[in-house]
């Protein structure tokens, strides 16, 4: 089988590329980026081969564990998620190829990207739990190796540090998810598993393990608490690789564990994963709405897209343990689509900010502006990527989202009583957070590239090299082609479908014409993005033509009007936090408690007036800091026993044995 | 057949150069009510198109500092929403091209005119192209949500989320009167009212800064420009007013199989219709006051809870519950 020497020879590629980036120094690192994107590409057309031509890739090596080895596998989910998250690599290694040679190639960075790369792939494969556990955690351990990369910054430290502990929660809750798949056998393997699932108790502890494991990853409120400091810590292709891939890693475990492993489902599994990734959806936003660092409004944005995901997941969930299967396949498809989706457009705005970071040096919205007349190309690409994930058609975000509204409104046949009014309730929140999302990105869009620059550095702010538009440009393509041809995406990820829910888009290709994208029936639902497109591109070029015929074509540029009194400074345009100040009194008084405090100086004083806001985050000082607090107290009052005398050690050894000795003779 | 395909090209030609022709009549309604009711004599009802042609006219002024999406959003607006009320069943339902775009997209082409307008809004980087923008994605997160509602709502009831079909549910059943539709029907008024820059939520003719939303975000186009975005908004006007005749008023509405005559009789029903709602709109207009901008939110909130009352009623009246 020479795939399974392809996907061999690009794994053992990235680890000597590790290796050997290990032991150079300087502009030699830059070898890494054109490697990895081969390597990238290799795998990647392994995956699509898997995936289209069905079929599937099996191998054991005798290395790991002795006598079990580890057990590898690439089946057409494996495939789906090879497909993302080689695409991610792709763009980012594409993008990394363009880094200035003399001044950003690191040592911190450059051996440790082809080990991530490697390490995403390996979780995909795995199919024993100690390979998938190994490869996650090696996974974690080498994106927060790249987050601490700049251990300068104590911003940096402080998110790895968190970074770390949620972490080593989340895979210790996975330990405890395949140990209750294994049951008391010990069955590692994932085929043992799968033949004999846990029962109902066991299965219920698994489900919520696997939630908070692959949800604390994924960046499901309340376990989301470290993603928007450790995102936009990392160097900006790092970023682009854990925002729109690895949260991808995330959810192909849940995928994994829920609808592979743990066996037919119960109804009330989809509750948890859809009442939480609502709130992941909307809460998400807000926060992305209210912030003012470009990076991490796009790091709140993944965990809003991951909520969706979820919901998704959910109500696929819900309508597989009913036995509806054509609605469990619509809402899987939007799940898996806005997997690709948002890695897509994701990874696109990450390397976007990361251009404008490198063409200014800063990150702050309130600082950018204007950067559409200097850094045009960014600012298309930008531009796609914004649209695209505001869900606005014709672009690719909008194709998942059309599907899981329809999903939504087939909740209405769910018999059980609590999904069947969970669904409209997700269709309000759903609905609530797709308008924030457009209120998100004209935010961010009107403030960094548009408008006059607020500070030098923007003013001064140049294009990015050419590979770095590449891989920007290739992935905005892709938003668009993706947006037009949902239709057809959603014929490759039938195979996905079958094996997941039983059953794919049964009607697809039964629309008017062959692109339609059709829920259910060609009767009840189609969304024909081409037709769209083509119709939107007729009417643009007609008025185009009309009022060229018709007008006056003169156009003169002059002075900004502003109603007469046009303020030559950039300081009397709206910054991101005014923009947000609407936004901010109408959510931000209820979700955050928000205060604003405004001191005018009396009459006749000269001093500034001055406004602060204070916004409270209610799921920080209550599942983070308290425990936080609580730990530091606990070993504050441990720290005495360090300092006791022999006497007393040996007297608390003697109650401890005695303790434990009546412990045992109780039990036995 | 051909022939067939031949009349059903032409009857979608039809239907959006008709929205397009009636647009400005529609608001030269509305203004010419309103001023009568305050004892004005009131501008000619053809007021609108001649505006446009002045506009047309004249030179554009475009902004030192704007940019290449300043000057591509207005055609890219008109389009958009031209192609969404195209969609929109007027005097017949079944036409040949509204598959293509359900209620889901519908509302959602609506909300890329408006993010256009909006980053257009910011692009020259004036103090008020910001709070125009600022203010009407606020609005937005609350009516675009509830408008999503109201559509899905009116899904379930039709059974699907074709325009065609909602439409002809509504015809075939005119007296479909529940509690669902009541409440959709309120709220899509309050939406069609923010959504169209209406008094109470904004005032289409004054430029009083403390209180514009739209006419903030578009302070700076003139001439073609402005032109284009104001018959943008004319016909978003008649889309809602169209939404609004197809859903709840859909009598005399051809069906989709109706020839050249029952679309006639469609198209005089529906001007008729039309023209009914743009007058009593311009009723409403003059009866109530303008709202503060921070009280908008409680006045938009209330159609995002009945939109949500009523497709949980709708959810309610459908599907067995064990």
């Amino acid at each position: 089988m020479p795939e399974l020497y392809v996907s061999g020879a690009a794994l053992g590629a990235l680890a000597v590329a590790a290796a050997v980036a290990t032991l150079v120094r300087g502009p030699a690192l830059a070898f890494v980026y054109p490697l990895s994107a081969l390597a990238a590409l290799a795998l990647g057309a392994v995956d699509l081969h898997v995936l289209l031509g069905g079929g599937e890739l099996v191998a054991w090596l005798p290395i790991g564990l002795p006598t079990i080895g580890v057990h590898l596998r690439l089946d057409s989910l494996s495939a789906f998620f090879g497909i993302v998250i080689n695409g991610g690599i792709l763009a980012a290694s594409i993008y990394g190829i363009g880094f200035d040679r003399a001044k950003e190639l690191t040592p911190r960075v450059e051996p440790l990207f082809p080990l991530f790369a490697a390490a995403m792939n390996l979780v995909l494969i795995a199919d024993d739990a100690y390979a998938f556990l190994f490869s996650w955690e090696l996974m974690s351990l080498t994106s927060w190796a790249l987050v601490v990369a700049r251990h300068t910054d104590p911003e940096s430290r402080r998110a790895s540090y968190l970074y770390l502990i949620m972490a080593a929660i989340g895979t210790s809750a996975l330990l405890f998810a395949f140990g209750g798949l294994a049951g008391p056998a010990g069955g590692y393997g994932f085929d043992t598993i799968r033949a004999h699932p846990p029962q109902s108790l066991v299965a219920a502890l698994v489900l919520a393990a696997a939630l908070v494991g692959c949800g604390s990853k994924g960046g499901l409120i309340p376990l989301h608490a470290w993603l928007p400091l450790a995102h936009p810590a990392a160097p900006s292709h790092v970023s682009a690789l854990m925002s729109g891939v690895m949260t991808k890693v995330a959810v192909y475990g849940f995928v994994r564990i829920a609808f592979d492993l743990l066996g037919p489902p119960s109804w009330w599994w989809a509750l948890p994963p859809i009442v939480l990734g609502a709130v992941t959806a909307v809460l998400g936003l807000l926060y992305a709405v209210l912030d003012r660092d470009l990076k991490r409004v796009l790091a709140y944005s993944t965990i809003e897209n991951i909520g969706v995901i979820f919901v998704a997941l959910g109500l696929a969930l819900a309508f597989r343990a009913n036995g509806q299967h054509e609605g469990a396949a619509v809402a899987m498809a939007a799940a898996l689509l806005h997997v690709l989706n948002h890695s897509w457009f994701k990874s696109l705005l990450f390397l976007g900010a990361g251009a404008v970071l490198h063409a200014t040096g800063r990150r702050d919205l309130d600082g950018l502006g204007g950067l559409i007349h200097r850094m045009p190309r960014t600012a298309a690409f930008f531009l796609v990527g914004a649209l695209a994930a505001s869900a606005l058609p014709p672009l690719n975000g909008f194709v998942s989202e059309w599907l899981l509204f329809q999903a939504v409104i087939a909740g209405q046949t769910l018999p059980q009583a609590a999904l069947h009014f969970a669904a409209p309730a997700i269709g309000a929140m759903l609905a609530l957070a797709a308008a924030l999302a457009a209120a998100c990105f004209v935010r961010v869009y009107g403030t960094a590239f548009l408008g006059r620059p607020r500070s030098v550095e923007a003013a001064r702010a140049h294009d990015v090299p050419l590979a770095q538009q590449i891989a920007m440009g290739g992935l905005a393509i892709l938003c668009i082609l993706g947006g037009l041809l949902g239709s057809v995406l959603a014929a490759v990820i039938a195979p996905v479908l079958r094996v997941l829910v039983g059953a794919d888009l049964s009607s697809a290709g039964s629309g008017p014409t062959p692109l339609s994208l059709v829920a259910f029936d060609p009767a009840r639902s189609i969304y024909d993005a081409p037709v769209i497109a083509l119709f939107v591109a007729i009417a643009s070029i007609t008025t185009l033509f009309v009022v060229h015929r018709l007008s006056a074509r003169r156009t003169r540029r002059g002075p900004a009007w502003d109603c007469g009194f046009p303020d030559p400074s950039p300081a009397t345009q709206y910054t991101a936090s005014s923009f947000a100040q609407p936004l901010r009194r109408v959510y931000g008084a209820v979700v955050f408690a928000a205060r604003e405090t405004v001191v005018m100086p009396p009459p006749g004083d000269n001093r500034p007036a001055q406004f602060s806001v204070v916004l409270t985050d209610y799921v920080w000082r209550a599942l983070y800091a308290a425990p936080g607090r609580a730990v530091l107290k606990l070993s504050e009052r441990l720290n005495a026993l360090q300092f006791l005398s022999i006497r007393r050690y040996l007297v608390l050894m003697f109650a401890a044995l005695v303790i434990l000795l009546s412990i045992a003779a109780v039990m036995i | 057949m051909t022939g067939n395909l031949v009349v059903q090209f032409l009857a979608q030609g039809a239907q959006m150069f008709f929205v397009l022709l009636i647009a400005p009549l529609a608001v030269g309604v509305v203004r010419r009510v309103k001023a009568r009711l305050m004892r004005r004599q009131g501008a000619p009802l053809l007021q609108g198109y001649r505006d446009l042609a002045k506009l047309l006219r004249k030179e554009s002024v475009v902004a030192e500092n704007a940019s290449w999406l300043f000057r591509s959003a207005p055609s890219l607006i008109f389009a958009l929403t031209w192609v969404a009320a195209a969609l929109i069943p007027t005097f017949a339902s079944g036409l040949m091209y509204n598959w293509a775009a359900d209620v889901v997209a519908l509302v959602a082409l609506l909300g890329a005119a408006r993010a256009l307008l909006a980053l257009a809004g910011m692009d020259v980087g004036t103090s008020f192209g910001g709070i125009g923008s600022s203010r009407e994605m606020m609005i937005a997160t609350l009516a675009e949500p509830a408008m999503m509602l109201i559509v899905l709502t009116l899904a379930i009831a039709a059974g699907t989320t074709r325009l065609a079909g909602v439409a002809d549910f509504f015809i075939a059943e005119p007296l479909a009167v529940r509690v669902s539709m009541a409440l959709s029907l309120l709220a899509l008024v309050i939406v069609a009212l923010a959504e169209n820059a209406r008094i109470p939520v904004d005032n289409p003719v004054t430029h009083l800064e403390l209180t514009m939303v739209h006419e903030a975000m578009v302070l700076e186009y003139s001439g073609r420009h402005l032109a284009l975005i104001e018959a943008a908004g004319m016909l978003k006007l008649v889309l809602y007013l169209s939404l609004l005749i197809c859903l709840f008023a859909p009598f005399g509405m051809a069906p989709a199989t109706a020839g050249v005559d029952g679309w006639a009789l469609g198209l005089l029903a529906w001007t008729v219709k039309l023209l009914g709602g743009a007058a009593l709109l311009g009723v409403w207009e003059v009866s109530i006051a303008k709202m503060r901008v921070f009280r908008l939110p409680d006045f938009v909130g209330i159609a995002f809870v009945f939109a949500f009352l009523a497709i949980l009623l709708a959810f309610l009246s459908r599907g067995a519950i064990e």
